[in-house]
């Protein structure tokens, strides 16, 4: 969206490690938020306050104001660009229910989720990509960047390698934008692509910037168990339940009002409490999602809803995450419930920005010229300490755009700054250089299986402060092996043995801040919860933290910027 | 469960012609061929190049030929493939080898472009600020062809493709198909005029490989037949 709305004035390119549609805005299922109010009465505000409410304070009023109020126009955008959203009877864009998302006065749910059956992130994806062919972008594909080019706190472009041949390029530019996406596979159960390891913030990290409140880490309640593959709250959102092992539709004890439709992080919450109680299936690790046509039917009529469904309406509007189902576990949702289990899914911190998508240089507003940060990288922050479903794309979405048009007035109003073209890629490349010549004695892959189990453990959906600091002792201890690597592939052709091990290392950086904000974060809120503080506390705690890594870890509070809405008790 | 896995290797810095790689493995028979392929690469043989990024069938990376049918190799179940305890695994065909699994994509991707792979409508945009409407049956129309991920799997299971690499291959058309049956767009005949090149769309022979070969369930040869329609007819139906 950023390349899209920058190319209509200046000249454009994408750097990406992989050919942009294989990105994982492709795998987002269920829709993109709008108050458009085409099948019921909404209003952007409304959307706002659930946003507010979803993130559990912590968000930054102003910029979801702007991000809600301008979902609208960018939505209609997609349109007008061919996006083939469902229609109404009436030929307009088709909403259905998504988590979280309410009617502020009756506070029942609300079709706000714009959605193309359920693979709305792939047709954004898709859209996006056609209309920058349209618009002649120009497109390095299957080129990984490795550095920033950071000089006297400005930006200047990046380093990046080309994976087929093994060559290390300069990408000397006014502005950059880093849209790198998340760290998911810093996790063993997680909904994430093999490619999402973080080298976006890592590169930040280790130029001396400051990551945003990464203790908030998003674990969606539906993953495939033992996959963690995502089923979409869309689900949800046509009427499935969750059963525990007893058959019982637990969310209904815990939330009263919004039920299965509660916000993400409190359903996954209770899963685990239902889990260590006792009460998963077959008295295991997991629960089910009912989304049988006579067990949504039922739930219907008790709540004297008229519509009925059918197994050929939920196959329609449901197709992909049926089909997941069927393949990976061979299990049918129309006749069987679906064994879940949470699902490490989306990170709400990241790179911190402004509204305008500039990366901020500290927890006072100070920003870095030339550098922008736009969709899951980013941390503006919108989603505050948990994420509503259907925000990512609206976030990406909105934030692109804004980020495009900033980028190019940026650009239009100022000159290229000097680089000097011999050295600028050598610490990169020597970094590189090393890495392909390691003989050690540690391969990348048990490294990396021994984090993503040890961050399932110990930061995961419940933490603890015995767990953490046991997380970061391990988190160096790995640290220590990664520096004694071997690398079989010695070849400078696609080498992804290198490649993956590199990934590692941006991995291991961010799980360690990870680690080290929650320890730092002495309260439970949003997708942060401890144990040993099971509280929100609003004295303390009613601020971002900042993070940097600068040989050891110094993280500091940044406030919330509260406008309109003061911070309340959450329930739903 | 024990199986033999067979990956074809090329390595372009060390190999003059292709080899035979074969690996034990033990594997469940739930494990995606994508899980037996890291298994190889992470405790075999770390040069082992392929791509791969969702391992759940949506991104397109992991198109190859298992057992001599293009598919993903995320979406391939060990158990739903393997022959007499043995996988045989190669690149996609018709596509230059770059090294491994991985081939040249470009060529598929020029195809992809030659089509006019976007919307086209130069008319202003509704006045009350809102979106184009659209029936449902009108979106409903070229659904199936929304589905694509560009894995080549289809294009590359094409023999009409692998005689002659400048035919534009079904992936593109499919793409064609998605846009000419959208009754919002406005390109049909530059479209059409792309496609009645000598390596157009009439050197499809009607073999549905495509159709077999698609990942996502396309209608691949239907969607074929639908725009040759349009091409014979000049009418859009």
């Amino acid at each position: 969206m950023a390349a899209l709305y920058a190319s209509k004035s200046v000249s454009t390119a994408v750097i990406s490690k992989l050919y942009p549609t294989r990105s994982h805005t492709g795998t987002a299922q269920g829709g993109i938020s709008a108050a458009l109010g085409n099948i019921e009465e909404d209003h952007w505000e409304w959307h706002a306050y659930d946003t507010i409410k979803g993130g559990d304070f912590l968000n930054d009023q102003d910029a979801v104001d702007f991000m809600c109020r301008e979902a609208i126009p960018a939505v209609i955008d997609l349109e007008h660009m061919g996006l083939p959203f469902d229609r109404t009877p009436e030929g307009k864009i088709s909403q259905r229910r998504f988590g979280g998302h309410t009617n502020n006065d009756t506070k029942k749910a609300v079709m706000r989720a714009c959605h193309a059956a359920d693979r709305t992130g792939h047709m954004i994806l898709q859209t996006l990509y056609q209309n920058c062919i349209k618009n002649d972008v120009k497109f390095f594909d299957e080129f990984e960047m490795i550095d920033l080019l950071i000089e006297n706190g400005k930006c200047n472009g990046v380093v990046a390698v080309q994976l087929a041949t093994g060559e290390v390029h300069v990408f000397h530019s006014k502005a950059t934008l880093l849209a790198t996406g998340g760290f998911g596979k810093m996790w063993k159960v997680t909904s994430n692509a093999h490619s999402l390891t973080g080298d976006g913030p890592a590169a930040v990290l280790r130029r001396h910037l400051p990551l945003e409140d990464m203790e908030f880490y998003q674990f969606h309640p539906t993953g495939l168990y033992k996959l963690g593959i995502l089923l979409s709250e869309a689900a949800r959102g046509e009427g499935a339940i969750f059963l525990n092992g007893s058959g019982e539709r637990f969310m209904e004890r815990y939330m009263p009002t919004l039920k299965d439709l509660a916000p993400r992080d409190i359903c996954s919450r209770f899963i685990y409490k239902e889990v260590r109680e006792g009460r998963g299936a077959e008295g295991k690790d997991y629960v089910y999602l009912d989304c049988r046509p006579a067990t949504i039917n039922k739930q219907f009529e008790a709540d004297g809803n008229p519509k009925r469904v059918d197994a050929h309406y939920l196959e329609s509007r449901l197709p992909d995450i049926f089909e997941f189902a069927r393949v990976y576990l061979g299990v049918d949702p129309i006749t069987q419930p679906v064994p879940i289990q949470p699902t490490a899914h989306y990170a709400m911190g990241g790179i911190p920005t402004d509204i305008d998508t500039q990366v901020l240089a500290d927890e006072n507003g100070s920003t870095v010229e030339g550098l922008y940060a736009a969709g899951e990288v980013a941390c503006v922050s919108v989603h505050g300490a948990n994420r509503l479903g259907t925000n990512s794309l609206v976030d990406l979405v909105v934030f692109g755009k804004q980020g495009g048009i900033k980028m190019a007035q940026y650009c239009k109003q100022s000159s290229f700054r000097e680089i000097n073209r011999a050295t600028a890629h050598a610490p990169a490349q020597a970094q590189l250089d090393t890495l392909r010549e390691s003989n050690g004695t540690e391969r990348p892959a048990p490294i990396r299986k021994a984090m993503q189990v040890m961050m399932d453990d110990l930061v995961g959906v419940n933490r603890s402060a015995e767990g953490l600091q046991q997380a970061i002792d391990t988190i160096h201890e790995l640290q220590n092996r990664f520096s004694h690597l071997n690398i079989e592939d010695k070849g400078m052709k696609w080498n992804t043995d290198m490649m993956e091990a590199w990934e590692l290392g941006c991995l291991l950086d961010l799980a360690e801040v990870t680690a080290c904000a929650a320890l730092w974060r002495q309260e439970s809120r949003g997708g942060h919860f401890r144990e040993d503080f099971p509280n929100r506390d609003d004295k303390k705690f009613l601020n971002h933290s900042m993070v940097w890594s600068n040989g050891g870890i110094d993280i500091r509070p940044k406030p919330v910027k509260i406008t309109r809405i003061e911070p309340q008790e959450r329930k739903y | 469960m024990k199986i033999h896995l067979k990956i074809k290797r090329f390595n372009p810095e060390k190999d003059k012609k292709p080899w035979w790689g074969e690996y034990d493995l033990e594997a469940e028979g739930t494990d995606r061929v994508l899980d037996a392929l890291h298994e190889v690469k992470w405790s075999h043989d770390g040069t082992l190049a392929l791509r791969r990024s969702c391992a759940h069938g949506i991104c397109g990376s992991d198109a190859m030929r298992i057992n001599g049918r293009n598919m993903l190799a995320c979406k391939a179940l060990v158990k739903d493939v393997l022959l007499n305890g043995q996988i045989t695994v190669e690149p996609i065909l018709g596509l230059p080898v770059m090294k491994d699994l991985i081939v040249d994509m470009e060529p598929f991707f020029a195809h992809y472009r030659s089509i006019m792979p976007y919307l086209v409508n130069n008319d202003p945009v509704p006045a009350n600020g809102r979106e184009r409407l659209q029936s449902q049956a009108d979106r409903e129309r070229y659904d199936d062809t929304t589905k694509c991920i560009l894995c080549a799997a289809c294009t590359t299971s094409c023999p009409s493709f692998w005689a002659r690499g400048d035919y534009v291959g079904p992936a593109a058309i499919v793409q064609a198909h998605r846009f000419i049956f959208d009754t919002r767009d406005q390109a049909a005949q530059e479209r059409v005029e792309v496609l009645a090149d000598p390596d157009g769309i009439w050197r499809c022979r009607t073999a549905f490989n495509c159709t077999e070969a698609c990942p996502r369930g396309i209608q691949v040869t239907k969607a074929i037949g639908e725009v040759k329609e349009v091409l014979r007819t000049g009418v859009i139906q």
